[in-house]
């Protein structure tokens, strides 16, 4: 199983990666997608894998899951969740202000007063 | 109450934005007066734990009560808490500039600014590297809001490339939290101080990968070269209030940095950071030199400022530490200068905005250009202003014998008269240049951004006076960083729960 989850990460990784290499914004909100699922996963797995082990210690176990990887999850992806939403919402407003589908580093313009 | 101050400066910030959201949508001039009651009560307490830490007692604030390291545990000792104060005064005089127009520029203003405050309390005196996370994630997406407030293509253009870098940024982030959790299992900077010695040679290996991942994503918020190329056209953009405000972000990377590297995994120094820290300042000076816009200028010269800093930080001994730590404090304040500066100008002319060129006359030259000619001196380390005292300090501190102690003195020598010459030539054009008469309608600068200025130059005079005692305070804290000792006993010492 752990190289199931290794594989299924890398390629999750390398795909986010080489999409948000694209700078376009929807290739990038894709890739950010995928890199902070591949992350996710990898937090998970961070407490080790088990199969069949209760969820947290009780009386006369001593193999049982490690809690608190499962707990900082659930606060990465309500993060990330907002993150990703955050930037749909900018990438809006860029596109229809500045009517910019690229996501890099601009080349440096003077500022105008459409700046203020 | 004393029990519960180190969580005051997260709490009082975080209630008053929710409060602000809730009742100011329409109405500024409430949401400016909780802005500075919140502002004053966040000076208060950053005071009274000031007071409580001066002497290098540590308070260690468990929430809910839970034993370290199950529990999340807020820490103040005497670096956290300067920090925390440096924080809770910078916020304060630039609610000032906030009012001249910032926060009618758009809603919810002040309560992005509040919870930008509460993202950098947090990330102080937290006290392990998950919550750290969390409280970055505050600090960022509050980042975002006001980057782009106020709108316009420039701007959103480039918070577009901020926000996807730092969302990188954040993942990685995660992968290393969980690559140093599985080597260690443990979150607490503390609780991994104890552990680090006992992790087995097998695992030793990811614990470092992810330490040292981690550092990476410290740089990378910090803005060190070669992380550096987000900044200056993030930062010169954004509005003037928020970007002086970011000029504190980067601090927040370096001091993340420290912690972890130092306390948590117990490097006791952080020498490869000096090649960095010599090209940082080498990359922010060039970058004065070319830049095409005052706000552009003010972000390379915070990049040369992180550059002085690391000089500091690259140190093992603790006097060199200290040094450094009280300069972080000035650079703080001479960047926040120039941010605002740049807004002021760009405000002030109308058709050239902050572009770097002479001009048509505009109201206010004088006293702009005067305020110019204080923020290059602050910028560039001239007395009378605190930078002078801090490279003198930092200089004094490191051997010349030796190549590297050699170098780093060259280094921070020659990018100074880079930045003199840079800072000279963008405020000759933009003051100096101006040619014709202003015109008859122009108002002068807003009073707010003038008294932030003002406020801010007395700051850094008065921090130049107290060099003595501020830089033996630094030196203390820089020991406690180098000998984390009485820190892992403090925040472990109740007992750890195993």
């Amino acid at each position: 199983m752990e190289g199931l989850f290794a594989v299924l990460i890398g390629a999750l990784t390398a795909a986010g990666l080489y999409l948000c290499c694209l700078r376009q914004v929807f290739p990038v909100v894709l890739g950010l997608s995928l890199l902070s699922y591949a992350t996710n996963l990898f937090v998970f797995v961070a407490g080790r894998l088990s199969l069949g082990a209760p969820p947290i210690w009780e009386e006369g176990v001593t193999r049982f899951a490690d809690p608190l990887p499962q707990a900082l999850v659930l606060t990465a992806i309500v993060i990330s969740f907002g993150m990703t939403a955050l930037l749909v919402v900018l990438a809006i407003r860029a596109r229809f202000e500045a009517g910019e589908e690229r996501i890099d580093v601009p080349p440096v313009t003077r500022a105008t007063e459409t700046d203020r | 109450m004393t029990a519960h101050l180190p969580v005051l400066p997260v709490l009082i910030p975080a209630v008053s934005a929710a409060v602000m959201v809730a009742l100011t949508r329409q109405d500024v001039v409430l949401a400016r007066v909780l802005a500075f009651a919140s502002a004053a009560a966040q000076i208060g307490v950053a005071i009274l734990l000031f007071a409580a830490v001066r002497e290098g007692e540590i308070l260690v604030y468990r929430l809910g009560d839970w034993p370290v390291p199950y529990g999340i545990a807020l820490v103040a000792d005497r670096l956290s808490v300067a920090l925390v104060l440096l924080t809770a005064g910078l916020g304060a005089v630039l609610l000032l500039q906030a009012l001249s127009a910032w926060d009618r520029a758009g809603p919810h203003f002040h309560p992005l600014f509040q919870f930008q405050l509460m993202g950098i309390y947090g990330a102080f005196l937290t006290g392990d590297f998950f919550n750290l996370f969390v409280f970055f994630e505050v600090m960022l997406i509050a980042s975002y809001g006001l980057m782009v407030h106020g709108g316009g293509a420039a701007r959103l253009t480039n918070a577009m490339q901020y926000m996807v870098v730092n969302l990188i940024g954040s993942t990685l982030f995660l992968f290393a939290v969980s690559l140093v959790y599985n080597a260690a299992g443990t979150l607490n900077f503390a609780d991994l101080a104890l552990r680090v010695p006992t992790v087995p040679a097998s695992d030793r290996g990811i614990l470092m990968a992810g330490g040292m991942l981690l550092c990476v994503v410290f740089l990378l918020k910090a803005a060190v070269v070669p992380l550096q190329f987000w900044l200056p056209g993030a930062y010169g953009h954004a509005p003037g209030v928020a970007a002086a405000l970011f000029a504190l972000l980067s601090k927040v990377g370096a001091y993340a940095l420290l912690r972890f590297a130092l306390v948590g995994l117990g490097l006791g120094q952080l020498a490869a950071l000096e090649p960095l820290a010599w090209l940082t300042l080498l990359a922010g000076a060039l970058g004065v030199l070319a830049a095409p816009t005052l706000g552009v200028l003010a972000g390379f010269a915070s990049i040369a400022s992180i550059g002085v800093l690391f000089v500091g930080l690259a140190g093992a001994q603790a006097p060199r530490l200290g040094a450094g730590l009280y300069y972080l404090v000035h650079s703080t304040l001479a960047g926040a200068a120039l941010f605002v500066l740049a807004d002021l100008v760009r405000a002030a002319r109308r058709k050239e905005g902050d572009a770097v060129v002479g001009g048509q006359n505009f109201a206010g030259r004088a006293l702009l250009g005067g305020g110019f000619f204080l923020a290059a001196i602050a910028a560039v380390g001239l007395p009378p202003l605190s930078g002078f005292v801090g490279k003198i300090a930092l200089l004094r501190s490191i051997p010349v014998e030796g190549g590297a102690g050699a170098a780093s003195w060259a280094f921070v020598l020659v990018t100074s008269f880079l930045l003199l010459l840079g800072l000279s030539r963008a405020g000759s054009r933009v003051f100096w240049k101006a040619q014709g008469e202003a015109p008859a309608a122009a108002r002068g600068p807003a009073a707010g951004g003038v008294a932030v200025l003002a406020l801010l130059f007395a700051a850094m005079f008065a921090w130049a006076i107290a060099a003595e005692p501020a830089l033996a305070y630094f030196t203390q804290a820089a020991q406690a960083l180098l000998e984390p000792g009485a820190y892992v006993q403090a925040v472990t010492g109740a007992g750890v729960f195993r």
